[in-house]
């Protein structure tokens, strides 16, 4: 397995609007730590599944990795070149093998531009088709997401959640993407829809070959689906490890606490040491472990001293 | 039914005025200029419906023949402030920055003085005449569209379909003009139809002060001011132009608020 998308203990924090009261008293600048040293690599044809509460840095990491915003510090690697470095046709490379879908299939769609107008555009502008053969193009990737070619002259107004979302995959696709970033794609449709569009992820990633990061919070959708799983804490990887062992064995409390929490359907099974406590806040993370304050099995340590990724988990308990 | 009867209303009578403004000749019952001195300041009559002025030329006829520079107005004086405020509310709106914070102080320096005052002293510089109109208005009139422009720019910029645009490679200029303008364009338009009804007014205000257009050319604040030295004895002179300027002003205040109500109803 090859690795195309890395990222490298990558940081970003957003620096939270001062009044002039603030800078009167001189209080100190403070700032979001939304990501605090994140580093994950995507191997291509692979789904890796990001999970996390929300407020752990997962859609930062999402448009860090495309680009939409750039690391304090860390880098996001592809092919071995830090992205923030490529220019002009480097940058179109980029732009071409790795692509997004969005959260709000709402928002995401240009809403005075039918869905046969908008593919067409990426074929244009990238010069992927020959021009005589975009609108060819176009009826085949609806196809390939199960739309139907009379999709192409209506506006994305006229379209379900899950089939705009649909749409935006097939956007995503006009690229011919090597690897997809998906921010909580589902996240906003129904059940029912849920499963028809992870199938339809699922199936273009055997038929194309797609690496696909699917960033959830949703535990059994990553169970479902990804190959590997990375557990985010507070700006932090605090887990990553394949799919079956960490849902078997987790070893970090976080994730431990994580999967109890997910509801069953076997009645009187127990739901143990559900997670304690409230997330803290991104912009105060504690010091030493960022899970400490919540966690069950913490140690004097933990307070001081912030355990590192080793071994695929970051927990001084799991020695 | 709501939507629809301010709509109707104000677009028949843009209708009447366009025909008015395009075919004057077919519609004035006199010669707009020609003189007669059978019937100086005659009273309004089956002959003369809105009476005739001192030289006897008839009221009704110059007030049809004045409209088409009237038109001209609404319309000249709405298009360089849409096209230079646009333009500015777009970029300042992207790009935000120190262009951002600049345009803001400037703005608020601009809507300090009132509107028609600063509209005189510029073409008080310049000199009277229709050019000299149309540049003072832009020199002022930009500023609110700017101002709407960057506050849609602003909602839109952070949307995810511009993102997507991003990560689709597209090049800022094409984000600008094909994804973010279309969609921030709409409140601009229609204000720039209400425009057109101060437009109209300011126009025929500067035409009636003797700055705007000059007297040969029949304008209605023009023709206003023609009749003012005779308001006691002959007032139907200033009335035809007056009741004119208020139908155009009430027709382009109708479509913006028809076509307002209409364009947030579908969203």
């Amino acid at each position: 397995m090859s690795i195309v998308l890395q990222a490298n203990a990558v940081e970003r924090r957003f620096p939270a609007p001062r009044g002039l009261a603030d800078l009167l008293l001189r209080r100190p600048i403070r700032a979001v730590h939304a990501l605090s040293g994140v580093s994950i690599a995507i191997e291509a044809g692979e789904t890796l599944g990001v999970v996390g509460e929300s407020g752990c840095g997962k859609s930062t990491l999402a448009r860090c990795l495309v680009r939409l915003i750039a690391p304090d510090a860390g880098a996001v690697m592809f092919e071995g070149q830090d992205i923030a470095t490529l220019r002009s046709s480097d940058r179109l490379r980029f732009n071409r093998a790795v692509q997004m879908v969005f959260q709000d299939p709402f928002a995401s769609l240009n809403p005075r531009m039918t869905v046969g107008a908008a593919l067409a555009e990426v074929l244009r502008v990238h010069n992927i088709v020959p021009d005589a053969d975009i609108p060819a193009r176009v009826l085949a990737l609806l196809d390939q997401v199960q739309l139907p070619a009379s999709a192409a002259g209506r506006y994305p107004h006229a379209f379900s959640g899950g089939q705009r979302q649909r749409i935006g995959i097939a956007r995503a696709l006009a690229m011919e993407p090597r690897v997809i970033i998906a921010d909580e794609p589902v996240s906003a449709l129904d059940v029912s829809v849920q499963a028809q569009i992870v199938n339809l992820f699922m199936e273009l990633q055997e038929r194309l070959g797609l690496a696909i990061v699917f960033i959830t919070h949703d535990l059994r959708l990553v169970r479902h689906m990804a190959h590997r799983v990375a557990v985010m804490y507070l700006g932090r990887v605090v887990e990553t490890g394949l799919t079956h062992d960490i849902f078997e064995a987790p070893r970090h409390p976080y994730t431990r606490a994580l999967i109890s929490a997910v509801p069953s359907l076997i009645p009187g099974q127990a739901r143990a040491d559900a997670v304690r406590g409230e997330l803290p806040s991104p912009m105060a993370p504690p010091p030493g472990c960022p899970f400490h304050p919540r966690c069950p099995i913490v140690m004097p340590r933990c307070a001081s001293d912030a355990p590192s990724l080793i071994n695929g988990v970051s927990c001084w308990a799991a020695g | 039914m709501r939507v629809w009867l301010p709509l109707g209303a104000g677009l028949l009578i843009l209708a009447a005025l366009l025909v008015m403004a395009a075919v004057p000749d077919l519609l004035t019952p006199y010669d707009p200029l020609g003189f007669d001195y059978e019937a100086l300041l005659a009273e309004p009559s089956p002959a003369h419906l809105f009476g005739t002025d001192q030289f006897g030329r008839d009221i009704l006829s110059r007030t049809i023949a004045a409209s088409r520079i009237d038109l001209q107005i609404a319309v000249f004086a709405m298009v360089g402030p849409l096209l230079i405020g646009s333009v500015i509310g777009l970029l300042v709106g992207w790009f935000g920055g120190w262009a951002d914070a600049l345009f803001g102080r400037l703005a608020d320096i601009v809507v300090t003085f009132p509107f028609l005052v600063l509209v005189i002293a510029i073409v008080a510089v310049l000199g009277p005449g229709l050019i000299n109109m149309y540049i003072a208005v832009a020199c002022v009139g930009w500023v609110v569209y700017a101002k709407l422009m960057r506050g849609e720019v602003r909602v839109q910029r952070s949307a995810d379909y511009v993102a997507a645009g991003q990560v689709l490679g597209f090049s800022t200029g094409r984000v600008l003009l094909r994804h973010v303008l279309p969609n921030a364009v709409r409140p601009v338009l229609v204000y720039a139809v209400t425009d057109m009804a101060l437009a109209i007014l300011l126009g025929s205000s500067l035409g009636y002060l003797g700055l705007g257009a000059q007297p040969p050319e029949a304008e209605w604040g023009v023709l206003i001011a023609d009749g003012k030295n005779f308001f006691t004895t002959a007032p139907w002179i200033s009335l035809a132009p007056g009741v004119a300027i208020v139908l155009a002003g009430l027709g382009f205040s109708l479509t913006g608020d028809g076509l307002q109500a209409l364009l947030d109803v579908k969203r």
